[in-house]
């Protein structure tokens, strides 16, 4: 077997995501590499959740719509789901719920012959599923026992009665690969693991789906960390309380989506002017305002550069999957505390909330020291006009230093200042700074290149389209581009990589091409903008068909 | 250590002459000064505050300061809090800045009962816009957004924050500057969130200076020693609504309680030289094979 992919569907509170995810599991156990979609409405019970499931030897960073497998807990899984089976597929289902062609398996029944709850249902879907895809008992048992935590006997019991029903084993035999298991991580666990490689003293979030998932699991394992969670007020509080723990000398960083992001602009300001570190991670929905909650759209690209009243000086970052997820939170925290801005990490619900085999990277490159002042300095001034515009930063306790840090505009020690040539000469400072920014990035790797080189042919993505667009241009033979930085932009690398390219399209999730736009600010031309709005992600073959139509 | 003339700075004064914030500036300067009498590191010190006229206060004191927005004073002391238990933490804000729109976190920092001290410069009015009415003003105040009076009743800050489980509760006036000292300093050794509101005129915009120099009434302060049902607190901070009646308006200490602060309860981080976040981080990935 080279790759399998399996939906399994039901109603909110049938344990959906949590089933889904520990088949995930059980196939990356057997050495496969995982991408795992989770597709779940605004409720906590009734309506339609799935998950797909895709397990592949080769690199897999995203799903298709089609499967080999449907597991059916109700019976919307299969009426929704049933023209996604691939032709020689099967649908695993409950026979005792639901009406199907394909392998009934009782599973109302055997819960309640074990006395389990409704929710265990979802555990005789992984028995059965196991007996299908041919996987020893044991291995099912083993990664039962390591994601139930409640009444484990029975739930094992269950699974067993649902293996052993069924007849036809290895219809899909998913054999071990022999290769070493990796951990499957999702892109906001990886952009918290990230966060604390880059010294992560303190998470405050307010929470928002799709990036709660940030602050749970911090909470989770925050000791363990050395990591301290707040859940404060509002978004509002968060974001000040961040600049305030910056001030105070410890790394914090805070995450929202939206709706909770446009709530910390006057943060964002306050951050530039008073030259106080923060990272605030922008995990996007499908806007606008409330939208489609827990639904995925890269629509909030230009806002994350806008952000902010006043000329701020600015980071963004937009990591495409788990790996970079994790190096780029890395950097935020870093670049944040190295050039005292603000620094948005864009993610959205499609990297947030997918979980992919989590391979972790090399050493991540250093970043220099923070300029730190020293008391053999001479006096502390915060805001001290150096010739790259970044003050050395020193926090209040320090013995023989007074840290006035404002949001006016100020003088070199702090003080207010309004005159003319106080105002050009502070302007002046940051601006400096922003240069100094712009020269570090130049050094740093921003863009990355798939594909054949000679190709003429380039889709620019960003963000959470990596995946499909990585695997939907090798299957066409074209090259693409992703930029992972999108301010300060790397204008300069982008232009050099698309001299002698005939056609360039460019691929995102939002309904009027930010990417495009901004491409097209800077004097790139982009000959075919390719959208999707619907509050779904690219899938491969989707986004190879409409590439193949904008190249017809 | 700082003498008063050390613990201010070059910046020019811009208060109106006869502002009530003179008042609380002196009365801040004499607090400061004599903790480091008792021993306390200037260096320990840190101020936050708003914007508005009160705001200025920061550039008025050396020593490290944060000058926030408009309704943000809370958040960034809690901040710099979470970031280092050490610090005396002082918040400043106006009455807009505390009671308007930066409500919710004032509630949630009594709630919380975060260890920092915070001073409202309440004179009723919003002096640096140029005189409008605020959360405070009494009903019918005829301000440049009311010109036919204030539609609204004032809120009493000291019921609100009573009610939110400050556990320090007091009210001064700029016009006595002895006793507003010595609730900033009874306030900055209370142990939790102590919430003082100071009755300060604005000499411009709102001139309340004879009308509280009639009316200021010192009560005994609540204390360890002298403790005050919370009941009897709330009978006292009701005596006067923050309207224009003429009525006696009781200042000082009207409660204070022990329980434990934000900083205690939170989970607080591990010495980081004794964490090992690489092992840790391998074991977390471990466990999500």
């Amino acid at each position: 077997m080279s790759e399998i992919s399996i939906l399994i569907g039901g109603k909110a509170g049938d344990g959906i995501k949590q089933a889904a995810n520990t088949i995930a599991r059980l196939l990356g156990r057997q050495g496969y590499n995982i991408f795992f979609y989770d597709d779940y409405p605004s409720l906590i019970r009734g309506g339609h959740n799935f998950s797909i499931i895709r397990a592949s030897e080769s690199d897999c960073l995203c799903h298709e719509e089609e499967v080999e497998i449907i597991v059916a807990l109700n019976q919307d899984t299969v009426d929704r789901h049933i023209g996604d089976l691939r032709p020689g597929g099967v649908i695993i289902y409950d026979k005792d719920n639901v009406e199907a062609q394909g392998i009934g398996v009782p599973m109302d029944q055997i819960v309640k012959e074990h006395s389990g709850i409704p929710i265990m249902r979802n555990t005789a879907a992984i028995g059965a599923l196991g007996a299908l895809l041919d996987i020893g008992f044991d291995s099912v048992e083993e990664i039962i026992g390591a994601t139930v935590k409640k009444a484990l006997e029975v739930n094992i019991a269950i699974a067993r009665k649902a293996y052993d029903t069924i007849e036809r084993r290895g219809v899909f035999p998913v054999p071990s690969t022999g290769r070493k298991a990796l951990p499957l991580v999702t892109g906001n666990e990886a952009i918290a693991l990230g966060a604390v490689r880059g010294g992560l003293d303190l998470y405050i979030a307010y929470p928002m789906t799709p990036a709660s998932s940030i602050l749970h699991f911090l909470a989770d394992h925050g000791e363990r960390l050395g990591v301290t969670t707040v859940h404060p007020e509002s978004e509002i509080g968060a974001a000040l309380m961040v600049i305030g723990a910056a001030y105070g000398g410890k790394r914090a960083m805070t995450g929202t989506s939206g709706g909770g992001f446009a709530l910390m602009t006057e943060a964002i300001s306050l951050s530039a002017q008073s030259e106080t570190p923060m990272v605030i991670v922008e995990c996007q929905r499908t806007g606008p305002s409330t939208g489609v909650p827990t639904y995925t759209m890269q629509a909030d690209l230009k806002f994350c550069l806008g952000a902010g009243h006043g000329d701020v000086q600015r980071i963004v970052m937009a990591p495409g999957d788990a790996v970079e997820a994790y190096e780029w939170s890395y950097h935020a925290l870093n670049a944040a505390w190295y050039f005292q801005v603000p620094v948005l990490l864009l993610s959205d619900k499609h990297l947030s909330e997918s979980a992919f085999s989590f391979k972790e990277p090399g050493p991540l490159p250093e970043w220099p020291g923070i300029k730190i002042w020293e008391n053999n300095d001479g006096p502390y001034n915060r805001y001290m006009a150096t010739g790259d515009g970044i003050s050395p930063m020193a926090f209040p306790g320090t013995k023989g230093a007074t840290v006035k840090a404002t949001s006016y505009e100020h003088d070199e020690y702090g003080i207010t200042a309004e005159d003319a040539k106080a105002v050009q000469f502070m302007q002046e400072k940051r601006l400096r700074k922003a240069k100094a920014i712009r020269d570090h990035f130049k050094g740093m790797k921003t863009i990355k290149e798939y594909g054949p080189e000679d190709s003429d042919v380039v889709l620019i993505f960003w963000g959470s389209t990596k995946g499909a667009a990585v695997e939907a241009c090798k299957g066409l033979g074209i090259r693409s581009i992703q930029p992972l930085v999108l301010e300060p932009f790397p204008e300069e690398g982008l232009k050099a990589l698309l001299r002698g390219a005939r056609k360039v399209l460019c691929a995102e999730t939002n309904a009027t091409g930010q990417l495009s736009c901004l491409l097209r600010c800077y004097g790139i031309e982009v000959h075919e903008t390719i959208l999707r709005y619907d509050g779904r992600p690219f899938t491969p073959k989707g986004l190879k068909k409409a590439i193949e139509e904008a190249l017809r | 250590m700082k003498d008063i003339k050390a613990l201010g700075t070059y910046a020019e004064n811009t208060w109106c002459p006869g502002c009530g914030n003179f008042g609380i500036l002196s009365a801040l300067k004499g607090a400061i000064k004599e903790l480091q009498e008792d021993g306390v590191p200037i260096e320990r010190v840190v101020m936050v505050s708003g914007i508005g006229c009160h705001a200025k206060i920061v550039d008025y004191v050396d020593v490290n300061s944060f000058y926030s927005l408009h309704g943000r004073v809370i958040p960034p002391l809690t901040g710099i809090k979470l970031a280092n238990q050490d610090l005396i933490a002082i918040g400043h804000a106006g009455d807009g800045d505390a009671y308007g729109e930066g409500l919710e976190h004032l509630i949630f920092a009594a709630k919380r009962n975060l260890d920092v001290t915070f001073i409202v410069h309440n004179n009723r009015v919003y002096g640096l816009t140029t005189g409008q009415f605020t959360p405070t003003s009494p009903l019918g105040f005829k301000g440049r957004s009311t010109p036919g009076g204030s539609p609204e009743e004032p809120i009493n800050p000291l019921e609100l924050l009573l009610a939110s489980g400050a556990t320090f509760v007091a009210r001064g006036y700029s016009g006595k500057v002895q006793h507003l000292k010595g609730l900033i300093l009874a306030g900055i050794r209370h142990r939790g969130f102590a919430f003082i509101d100071v009755l300060q005129p604005c000499f411009t915009f709102f001139n309340t200076y004879e009308f509280y120099n009639k009316l200021v009434e010192v009560i005994e302060d609540a204390n360890n020693e002298n403790y005050r049902p919370i009941e009897e607190a709330y009978r006292l901070v009701r005596a006067w609504s923050y309207d224009l009646s003429e009525t006696r308006i009781p200042i000082g200490i009207f409660y204070t309680s022990k329980r434990p602060t934000f900083e205690e309860r939170l989970q607080t981080k591990k010495d980081s030289d004794s964490l090992d976040r690489d092992s840790a981080i391998g074991a977390i990935l471990e466990s999500m094979v």
